[in-house]
């Protein structure tokens, strides 16, 4: 039972985690992308449609990350090079994204999916219950460990990830030093695009393999809420999704035990609890003064 | 080759005007484009979304039915982004409204008097802006970021109605479908001009113009404004940065409150699980392509009410599928925010060694 329970929770944090780790990287940058959503809803459209014509879930899951990219793109043009509104522009990145995988995914619903295959670590998948629970994975559980791992080293140990967050701190010193902000901001910005694309293609090829209109229910969102929870440390985002991917199963379990409670308050914890976190975290200036990048959502016009 | 922009010296009037023009204009290009790659004649299809709704009389009413919400909770909106704000929740604002309007007709369903409207209309407002002030008090108070707890409020409004119609509130004599009881006449927004529209339209037009009145001509007005521009110097001013995140919260609520309870009462004349088509995010491009002032927002509110109808229209029929309608929405915003930059900016295509004319301060 704890097993599956396990299980569960592990599959409802890998998109929370690889989303939230992409949008991590571009606040650090300096930017935030309130397309989360979008781009992560047109991954999963993207990836589903391309694995169901090619009955290639790997083709599938490229093709999520270069819309997601894509995507991210469009916001980076807008907010980078005609500096639009970062927040007006995050929303519009949403709503478009909605739409467009409406659109694109009307063909598919009720399509039956494909199921990338889980992959069993030799050996290490024998023990006992650590073996199924962390060694049996499909591939993209895998790839968002690695991602927090990779970018926690990229951010705190390279020497380009200092420059990156020095953007994210302070553009003005980073671009009297010679640094092109604009440039380093747009790779970011097509990073978190690369990732949402790909959290986007586990909701639709592993989560639950089909295609339903708006099926991310908030999670683009809960995802920007983990980068704060985590107070952009890239260690933290694994603790954020694995407890909001734990409240948002209690409503299967709950369900499963028949706790007398009304299913819609159970499936109202995960979007409580993000409000919850967000205001425990927000009341500690220290903290939060501390890790915010400095020029979050500031527009950046250089003069030459 | 590169885009490079060039700061004005001051807000261009003329580009103020022309951009949602032009953003308009780009969208239907957009579209034009859409319906080529979906195999429709691109003119046919255009004509279909954007001009036939105009020419019936069902459809234009159906298209002012439509824009009313979306005018309401706009101008509510613009408010809150005038002056910092930023409620994206206004969909869950809208839904609390017309749960809290609808407490007296599906609980009181006996209480039929000239009152009952009034009653109700107030409940929506208090309902709606009781919603949006969580989200307000959140910020002012431990500093939380408003954009992720209005949101997020959305969908907890979402579930709170839901579990309302399939639970307390379903009609007894319903059947068990999951809905409220029918609204008796007394609590049902008449009908006026000759059946044209329901009260709620000239409701809505007349708040909007007292909008109009009060962002341009009173010290209220010029206080949303400066305190979005530039809150250190609204300091100075004595303004309050907290009690304006307040103030401009309940009336975005308060309105998409009363917004909710105009369209249970005027048109669906019950509760259902799902009340709104998206109103409370669409209103958000309504409020962007009005350029945040009431005026705009109620010619950009029939704009996009005019898209919930063409996307029906080239459903049925052209076989289009009407999330074409959202697609347009999306689009539309995107060419808004685009075309802002030309206000501030011009835009001048440079190749890479061209150097710059002296004098000129230019960004890229």
């Amino acid at each position: 039972m704890f097993e599956a329970v396990l299980l569960t929770v592990i599959t409802a944090a890998t998109p929370l985690l690889i989303a939230a780790i992409g949008e991590l990287v571009v606040e650090r940058s300096g930017v935030l992308n309130l397309g989360v959503e979008g781009m992560m809803i047109m991954g999963a459209v993207i990836g589903f449609a391309i694995a169901n014509q090619t009955g290639s879930g790997t083709l599938g899951v490229i093709g999520a990350i270069a819309a997601g990219m894509a995507m991210s793109a469009l916001f980076g043009f807008l907010v980078l090079v005609l500096v639009a509104n970062q927040v007006a522009t995050g929303l519009a990145l949403t709503i478009l994204g909605l739409g467009l995988s409406g659109m694109i995914g009307e063909a598919y619903i009720g399509v039956p999916g494909l199921r990338i295959p889980e992959l069993y670590i030799p050996i290490l998948s024998d023990i006992p219950f650590i073996g199924p629970v962390f060694f049996q994975q499909d591939a993209i559980v895998y790839i968002g460990f690695a991602l927090i791992i990779g970018v926690a080293y990229f951010l705190f140990r390279t020497r380009a990830g200092l420059i990156l967050r020095s953007v994210g701190d302070n553009h003005g010193s980073a671009h009297a030093l010679g640094y092109s902000v604009l440039k380093i901001r747009f790779m970011a910005v097509l990073f978190g695009g690369a990732c949402a694309g790909l959290a986007g293609a586990y909701m639709s090829l592993a989560y639950t393999p089909q295609w339903v209109e708006n099926m991310t229910a908030g999670r683009g969102w809960i995802a920007l809420a983990l980068v704060v929870f985590a107070s952009w440390l890239p260690f933290r985002v694994i603790i954020g999704a694995y407890l909001f991917g734990a409240v948002s199963v209690l409503n299967l379990h709950a369900q499963a035990i028949g706790l007398g409670v009304p299913s819609q308050f159970l499936s109202s914890l995960p979007y409580l609890a993000t409000i919850g976190v967000l205001v425990l975290i927000s009341a500690n200036r220290r903290l939060t003064l501390v890790n915010t990048p400095a020029c979050l959502g500031k527009p950046f016009v250089p003069d030459r | 080759m590169r885009i490079e922009l060039v700061k004005r010296k001051e807000h261009s009037e003329l580009m103020s005007l022309m951009s949602p023009l032009i953003a308009v204009g780009l969208t239907a290009l957009s579209a034009a484009i859409i319906f080529a790659i979906s195999g429709v004649n691109p003119a046919l299809g255009l004509y279909k979304f954007f001009i036939e709704p105009l020419t019936e009389q069902w459809s234009l009413e159906a298209t002012i039915e439509k824009a009313t919400p979306l005018i309401l909770i706009g101008c509510g909106l613009a408010v809150c982004y005038l002056s910092n704000n930023w409620n994206i929740g206004a969909e869950g604002q809208f839904v609390v409204g017309a749960m809290f309007g609808s407490i007296l007709p599906v609980m009181f369903p006996s209480f039929e008097n000239s009152l009952t409207l009034p009653l109700m209309l107030i409940s929506g407002v208090i309902g709606g802006a009781l919603w949006a002030m969580i989200p307000a008090l959140l910020k002012t108070r431990f500093n939380t970021n408003e954009i992720l707890t209005s949101l997020m409020l959305v969908y907890v409004a979402g579930l709170l109605l839901d579990y309302l119609v399939r639970g307390p509130w379903r009609d007894p004599d319903g059947f068990n479908f999951p809905e409220s009881r029918i609204f008796s006449d007394a609590a049902t927004l008449p009908d006026v001009f000759g059946g044209m529209m329901s009260l709620a339209t000239p409701i809505t037009i007349i708040i909007a113009l007292v909008l109009a009145l009060v962002l341009a001509k009173t010290i209220k007005g010029f206080e949303i404004r400066v305190m979005g521009e530039s809150p250190r110097a609204g300091s100075f001013a004595g303004f309050s940065a907290k009690r304006l995140t307040i103030f401009s919260f309940a009336l975005a609520g308060g309105l998409a409150g009363l917004a909710g309870t105009m369209v249970v009462s005027g048109s669906l004349n019950q509760l259902l699980p799902s009340i709104s088509p998206g109103y409370g995010f669409t209103a958000i491009i309504v409020a962007f392509l009005g350029r945040l002032n009431p005026i705009g927002i109620i010619i950009a509110g029939f704009v996009l009410a005019l898209s919930y109808i063409g996307g029906e229209g080239v459903q049925s029929g052209l076989g289009v599928s009407n999330k074409i309608a959202s697609v347009i929405q999306g689009l539309l915003l995107f060419y808004v925010l685009a075309c802002d930059t030309l206000i501030l900016y011009r835009i001048r295509m440079v190749s890479r060694r061209a150097a710059n004319p002296a004098g000129e301060v230019s960004h890229v």
